[in-house]
């Protein structure tokens, strides 16, 4: 059973049920899942590992953003410093990428209980320019840091070995690791929307006041899904290092954390799937508006307040509301 | 059973030289329904936000239970057993009205960071926030989300919101604003029958709920304590006339 509602003008599709996935969703899930599948014989598998790991980014951000209410505008911070230390891990102490991926996750989990701390006693807007500042610090060490390699970053990453023993030399078997990785990750933050936690998560998000008057200290639970979402953010670097064979000052640049917003803005942030449409989208675009050059950036800004202006909901969120289903 | 449970002693609260709040004393004995009434601006609200320090007082100190809670969070004072509501309808408006109350329910599993776990264990709460729902006439929108209610309903989910936490006492402000007259003859009884082994803060604008619910009044106005007593004494209290008649409230 489903049900539109609307508060402030905007419109949301609420959800009702006893916590088990849908049935539609399942369904939405495994047609993903047989997609995913079969598309890397059919496109280059270097883009659709890159189109994961960004929809896995939107995902991380969408779990603070569109559940916890939380805008982080520094989400960079996580992915980037993930990317450095995996490929470092990888590069420099040749540990296999398994390893490095989960090092990199960890490095992301740690700097998210920092960052976390000092910005979730900030609301709105100061919370967002607290998330910024730090992660132009993080920008700032990562241009001097010594193992870093400043504007060159760390080139030539070896792909190495799964579990030191499998190959990933091809791109294709390298795709179903990360296919794995992502899958994983998308039913983990699945899964922490649809927990004890997620609820309460939800109620803080829709009136934070009456949430602490029941009795809950809201600021360990946004710190716990900062935390949560850095680490999801830091899964993505960290393979997106392995994949690409790099980690660079991009990856922790401010323009980073801009273009993961839009991706969550764009499919529709608080929806399940909306996260993965924004990036698909946006990272398509960049491949075919390539030769563009800056342009890209121009036109991103233009799909930006057009869908803002036409559908707040972004694209799911609308979908979502003309069938009467959360997706 | 007449300790006082909650006492506030001088309390004041400050907004840039303007004094909302001024050397409030106001001691709350156990078991009663005590009302807080007053002309609007007059500091009930601001009094509530002290009391559960959703505000810090500018001065003054705020005992319950005997214990000094002037320097508690918001949360842990809730989780003591002083509960309040809010004047502005407080539900979670994209959560169903069962899940509303379900989010108090699930207090009582103490913290719920365990986000790798499904909510379906949360059904297990499911019967006794439908009964809840029951009690303020909210039965048939158990699955009706909040934010589809009418004002006054979202009123009765509060309280039976609140009400699921067990509290040992209740703050209400003003919950029967907005109230058609037939939830405020339900609420009324309902707030009669949790008073039983409850204590009852309330401010209500509405005299005649008053009259039939509170054993003691205090009249706020301006921000200091005008008068104290039962119904009969302040009602007939000329300064209590004059400061709702003054303040164009009659
Ligand atoms: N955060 C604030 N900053 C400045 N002034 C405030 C603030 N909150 C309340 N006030 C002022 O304090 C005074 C008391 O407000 P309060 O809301 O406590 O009144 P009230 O007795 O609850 O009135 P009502 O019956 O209208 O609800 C008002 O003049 C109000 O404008
Ligand atoms: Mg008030």
């Amino acid at each position: 059973m489903t049900a539109l509602t609307e508060t402030n003008g905007a419109t949301m599709v609420v959800e009702r049920g006893n916590g088990s996935m849908p049935r539609y969703q399942i369904a939405i899930f495994l047609a993903l899942l047989a997609l995913s599948l079969a598309a890397p014989f059919f496109l280059y598998p270097v883009f659709l590992m890159k189109v994961m790991c960004f929809a896995l980014f939107a995902c991380a951000l969408n779990l603070l953003l569109g559940f916890g209410g939380l805008l982080s505008f520094g989400h960079a911070a996580f992915f980037g410093s993930a990317a450095y230390v995996s490929a470092h891990a990888a590069k420099v102490w040749g540990l296999t990428p398994e390893v490095a991926i989960i090092l990199g996750t960890l490095a992301a989990v740690v700097l998210g209980f920092v960052i976390g701390l000092l910005a979730i006693r900030r609301q709105g807007i100061y919370f967002a320019m607290v998330t910024l500042a730090f992660a132009q610090m993080v920008y700032f060490a990562a241009l001097q840091a010594p193992f870093t390699g400043g504007e060159d970053g760390i080139q030539n990453v070896p792909r190495g070995d799964l579990f030191g023993a499998i190959s990933m030399s091809s791109d294709l078997s390298l795709y179903f690791v990360v296919l794995v990785i992502t899958f994983g990750g998308l039913l983990a933050i699945y899964r922490i929307i649809h927990s004890p936690f997620g609820q309460v998560l939800k109620a803080i998000r829709e009136n934070e006041p009456r949430a602490i008057s029941l009795g809950y200290r809201v600021n360990s639970y946004k710190l716990a899904v900062f935390i949560l979402s850095a680490g999801f953010a830091g899964l993505a670097g960290a393979t997106k290092a392995i994949v690409f064979q790099l980690a660079s000052l991009t990856d922790v640049y401010w323009s980073m954390s801009g273009e993961v917003v839009l991706m969550v803005l764009l499919g529709g942030m608080g929806t399940v799937f909306g996260p993965l449409v924004g990036a698909a989208v946006i990272v398509t675009m960049q491949n075919y508006l390539a030769s563009f050059g800056a342009w890209v950036t121009i036109i991103q800004g233009c799909i930006f307040v057009v869908s803002v202006m036409l559908f707040r909901e972004g694209i799911v969120g609308v979908i979502a509301k003309l069938i009467r289903r959360p997706l | 059973m007449n300790d006082v449970i909650l006492a506030a002693e001088n309390l004041t609260k400050e907004f840039k030289g303007f004094v909302a709040v001024d050397g409030v004393n106001l001691r709350v004995r156990r078991g009663q329904i005590h009302a807080l009434i007053g002309p609007n601006g007059a500091g009930k609200t601001t009094c509530f936000n002290l009391l559960t320090k959703f505000l810090s007082p500018t001065r003054g100190t705020i005992t319950y239970g005997g214990k000094d809670i002037t320097a508690m969070s918001s949360a842990d004072i809730a989780r003591l057993g002083l509960v309040r509501s809010f004047q502005i309808s407080a539900v979670f408006p994209h959560l169903t009205a069962l899940e509303n109350v379900r989010i108090a329910l699930q207090r009582r599993r103490g913290d719920s960071f365990d986000f790798w776990r499904s909510q379906k264990i949360l059904s297990r709460f499911d019967e006794e926030a439908l009964s809840l729902l029951a009690e303020v006439g909210l039965s048939e929108f158990a699955n009706t989300s909040a934010s589809e209610l009418s004002y006054g309903r979202k009123r009765a989910l509060e309280i039976a919101t609140t009400l699921a936490l067990n509290p040992e006492m209740l703050l209400l402000d003003e919950p029967m604003a907005g109230m058609a007259q037939a939830d405020v003859e339900r609420i009324t009884a309902l707030i009669q029958r949790i008073s039983a082994n409850r204590t009852i803060l309330m401010v209500e604008h509405n005299l005649s709920v008053v009259a039939t619910l509170s054993n003691t009044i205090t009249v706020l106005a301006r921000g200091k304590v005008l008068a104290e007593g039962d119904y009969a004494t302040v009602s007939q209290d000329p300064r209590v006339v004059e400061a709702y008649i003054g303040a164009g409230h009659g």
